[in-house]
């Protein structure tokens, strides 16, 4: 069945709702235990909700509530993604960070969230007093009084591992729909009928994990919802490559009952990186840039670092994370066979692989295969795609031959990389998703220099054009 | 699916390891100095773009004036590219295009990679001519959400050139440039009706006639005028205006104009050394760079000034390069220039010796500035004038001669006037 074809009567084990990270890893760990999976995306893309904008780290969790179920699956998202990116081709820069005080009152939390973080198995944790972190970092400005370091805290690529795990997710038989809003869900006690544009679902459960629109389709399939979504916004500031050596930990402040605050860090494409802010907000769909907001950013990232006056924006860009009331996950199972994974703030990258491993683990019954012959069938062997390399944390593209030149001059994508990302099963639909996929336009020029070409390779081949079709 | 290496780019088998000069960039400057060393007749020649076609900017330009100082015909930029291209290739040069540069190496040498892969190119002596680009609305710090329709002059002029695809009907120009009446004029051939012009300060920063032309089109100038915020979430549905005019317009798009910035990404991560003050290479009045072997010329010394400049440039930075091949040009750089209150200045350096390219201090101010500009040889002013300056204008002041101990560019400025 392909991604165009109407659905069939096909029975389906398990729906998932929403194709951020979380869903794409639910995705895939039902697919690779041999459940009958299908993704809808109300979005011409995957990630194009809160999954879209994130400050790409991997967290260790060491700032999580001790005993949290997001410390739970921080933790084990983070091993997770450390066993399986080489096979998947995923990148990983292992900076570690260091959380960095820069007030007397900052200085004393210190120890207590050594403490915390030793609770939560991140046992590495170690001071650095002024002439050690001085040394650690001597870039940051004269404020930084002490800090520990984090060791395993890394960056990632945040859009390539959410496609990995979809990709192979697919190879195991998982279908994908996207621009598949379901709009009504019905559940006679054994099958639920979820209707959406593209046909009618039929799936024994049915997972929700529509991140920014959790609580919404909770009421509307359930007719309830435990939590309410309150939007939390987040600004960021992207600085040109040559700031990258700036630092080279994630510099991350003293953390408060709300948020993780704005970390200065590289990103895996050579960039640095200042934000987020943390803004509560109504709107689930539109994220602003203020640029009043923005100032201030760059102002703190210039104290943070100061030699970044120096050095000129990239990008600016926002995000939004579905917090809700509480700071812990929302994760319930209803006894209409449906999961919610709600509530996954910031931590979703992170935790994806854990959650989802969470969820399959829980889970009432097995997946027999169509047949009804459900004992004694056992899922296929593992298939490993590697999806392609973006970052530089390795090889790229452009040091090899035969990519057919550079498209994106700035990030150096070439056209073999934009070919690949429009084609096959997961091509790119919108210019988001390519630039998600490739990073084309996402450097110092925004599209100076291939705005031209890029609406040639894309002309007529994404759901949601470059230009207006009446242009 | 349009993708196809062999109609994007050429044969790598003939991008050859040695040449006697090799240029990059293949916009006027660049063209300017090819054919003229290639004519001087020193060996191979080669210039390398990036792009899929020669000729830089101007090949985008679908209007005139080019062409007056070059060929002493009014042209359109397509043109006056295919007209430099032409002549540059009678002269012998080699352009390879789809090519990039990826690093810049004592030697000098260049590591290119094209579809053939990674390859290195070593040369007598280098050129960089890699022009400048307009800033970015993130550059710029203009807020609201980030839909599509938002673009540079440059861009937009490229996707209708090359592409025929039209981003919008209803667009917003930001800026008063030379550039942005470009984009007018872009606009007009494409049927696009800009509905207003932005202008954060009080007037036009381009000189007249071009500064009527918004006039003479009916489209309303708002100066004093910002754009505070984007509003749409896949297309543009609207801008919101601060200042003077504080309004919203229902535009489809935007049309980032001017503010350029020299394409200099390759210097950071080069032994040789940007100036603070352009973006671009730090370079004497032969165009030199902090290592000899390296010349620059055009939009990539000083943003920015227009394609005639550019080629004159390109063509003396030229002539500089044939004495250095020659080995009649000193190889002491000279003497850096101290300077204050102005943003930029080239060249940076005074070296010894006669005949430079560069004959002029080329100067720019950051913010609209009123005061004496004056130039200090070893503590008494040779040169200075009261001026009122705008920034991106042209400020020019005579060269200094060489040999001085200490030279200084400074304006003093009796008010700084507001935005």
């Amino acid at each position: 069945m392909t991604e165009h074809s109407p659905l069939t009567d096909d029975l389906f084990d398990v729906a998932v709702i929403g194709a951020g990270v979380v869903g794409c890893a639910l995705t895939r760990a039902f697919a690779m235990a041999g459940a009958r999976a299908i993704l809808l995306e109300k979005a011409h893309d995957i990630l194009d909700g809160a999954s879209k904008a994130n400050s790409a780290i991997l967290h260790t969790g060491f700032d999580a509530p001790v005993g949290s179920l997001e410390a739970a699956c921080v933790a084990a998202g983070h091993a997770e993604y450390l066993d399986i990116h080489d096979r998947l081709g995923l990148p990983v820069m292992k900076t570690g960070a260091l959380v960095i005080a820069w007030t007397e009152d900052e200085e004393a939390a210190l120890p207590a969230l050594m403490e915390q973080a030793r609770q939560n198995g991140v046992n590495d944790v170690h001071f650095l007093d002024r002439t050690a972190l001085r040394e650690a970092e001597p870039g940051l400005g004269p404020a930084a009084r002490a800090a520990f370091r984090v060791p395993r805290e890394y960056l990632i690529d945040p859009w390539a591992a959410p496609l990995a795990y979809l990709t192979q997710a697919m190879l195991h038989g998982a279908t994908l729909r996207r621009n598949c809003p379901v709009t009504e869900g019905a559940f006679d006690g054994a099958i639920w009928r979820l209707t959406t544009p593209q046909g009618t679902v039929r799936t024994k459960a049915v997972i929700n994990a529509a991140g920014l629109f959790g609580d919404r389709v909770d009421q509307m399939l359930l007719g309830r919802s435990n939590f309410t979504i309150r939007p939390r916004k987040g600004q960021f500031v992207v600085y040109d490559k040559p700031a990258f050596d700036l630092a080279t930990h994630i510099l991350l402040p003293v953390p408060s009952k709300t948020t993780k605050g704005i970390v200065v860090c590289r990103t895996i494409w050579g960039n640095l990186l200042v934000g987020p802010t943390a803004e509560e907000q109504e709107d689930r769909e539109t994220a602003v840039l203020v640029p009043a907001t923005l100032d201030a950013l760059r102002k703190r990232g210039e104290e943070i670092l100061p030699a970044l006056a120096q050095h000129d924006i990239t990008a600016l860009y926002a995000g939004l994370r579905p917090a809700t009331e509480e700071k812990e996950y929302r994760l319930t199972r209803h006894p209409e066979n449906m999961v919610t994974v709600g509530g996954i703030r910031s931590t979703g990258l992170s935790a994806a692989l854990g959650i989802a491993h969470h969820v399959l683990d829980g889970w009432p019954q097995g997946f027999d295969q169509g047949d009804g012959q459900g004992t004694g069938w056992t899922a296929p062997a593992a298939v490993w795609p590697k999806v392609p390399n973006i970052s530089e944390a390795g090889p790229r593209d452009w040091q090899s031959p035969g990519h057919g030149g550079i498209l994106c001059h700035c990030e150096m994508v070439t056209e073999r990389e934009v070919a690949a990302a429009l084609t096959g099963p997961l091509a790119a639909r919108s210019l988001a998703g390519l630039k998600r996929r490739t990073r084309v336009t996402m450097g110092r020029c925004q599209g100076y220099h291939c705005a031209a070409r890029l609406g040639q390779v894309t002309d007529g081949v994404l759901s949601q054009p470059m230009v207006p079709e009446d242009g | 699916m349009v993708y196809s290496a062999s109609r994007w780019c050429p044969k790598m088998a003939d991008l050859p390891q040695n040449a006697a000069v090799v240029i990059v960039g293949s916009g006027p400057a660049g063209l300017a100095a090819a054919t003229l060393l290639a004519e001087a007749g020193v060996g191979s020649v080669i210039v390398l773009d990036r792009a899929a076609t020669p000729g830089g900017v101007p090949r985008h330009c679908a209007h005139s004036p080019y062409g007056l100082r070059e060929f002493r015909r009014l042209m359109t930029g397509p043109a006056y590219a295919r007209a430099l291209v032409a002549r540059a290739k009678a002269a012998g040069v080699t352009i390879h295009t789809g090519v990039n540069v990826t690093q810049l190496l004592p030697g000098p040498e260049v590591a290119v990679t094209s579809d053939a892969g990674p390859s290195r190119i070593a040369a007598r002596l280098v050129m960089l001519a890699t022009g400048a680009r307009e800033s970015t609305r993130a550059q710029r710090m203009i807020g609201g959400t980030k839909p599509a329709g938002v673009l540079s002059t440059g861009a937009l002029q490229a996707l209708i050139h090359e592409d025929g695809l039209i981003p919008f009907r209803r667009p917003v120009i930001l800026g008063t440039e030379l550039v942005s009446f470009s984009a007018i004029l872009t606009c007009r051939l494409a049927g696009i009706r800009p509905i207003a012009m932005i202008e954060e300060t009080g007037r036009t920063t381009a000189r007249k006639p071009s500064g009527l032309l918004p006039f003479a089109l009916g489209i309303p100038l708002l100066t004093g005028t910002s754009v505070a915020e984007v509003e749409g979430r896949d297309r543009v549905t609207g801008i919101r205006l601060a200042g003077a005019h504080a309004d919203r317009l229902g535009a489809d798009g935007l049309i980032v104009t001017g503010r350029f910035r020299p394409e200099a990404a390759l210097l950071p991560q080069s032994h040789l050394v940007r100036d603070p003050g352009t973006g671009g290479p730090e370079v004497d009045q032969f165009g030199r760079c902090s290592d000899p072997c390296y010349f620059a010329s055009g939009n990539l010394l000083r943003p920015v000034e227009t394609a005639g400049w550019c080629w004159a440039e390109g063509r003396s930075v030229g002539k500089a390069m044939l004495r250095a091949l020659k080995g009649t040009l000193a190889p002491d750089l000279g003497l850096r220039i101290r300077s204050s209150g102005v943003s930029a200045l080239v060249p940076q350096r005074i070296a010894p010796g006669t005949a430079p390219p560069l004959d002029r201090l080329q100067i720019r101010v950051a913010v609209p500035s009123r005061g004496r500009l004056s130039l200090q040889v070893d503590g008494s002013e040779v040169a200075g004038r009261d001026l009122r300056a705008l920034p991106e204008r042209r400020i020019v002041l005579p060269l200094p001669r060489p040999g001085a101990l200490q030279i200084d560019v400074s304006l003093a400025q009796d008010q700084q006037e507001g935005p």
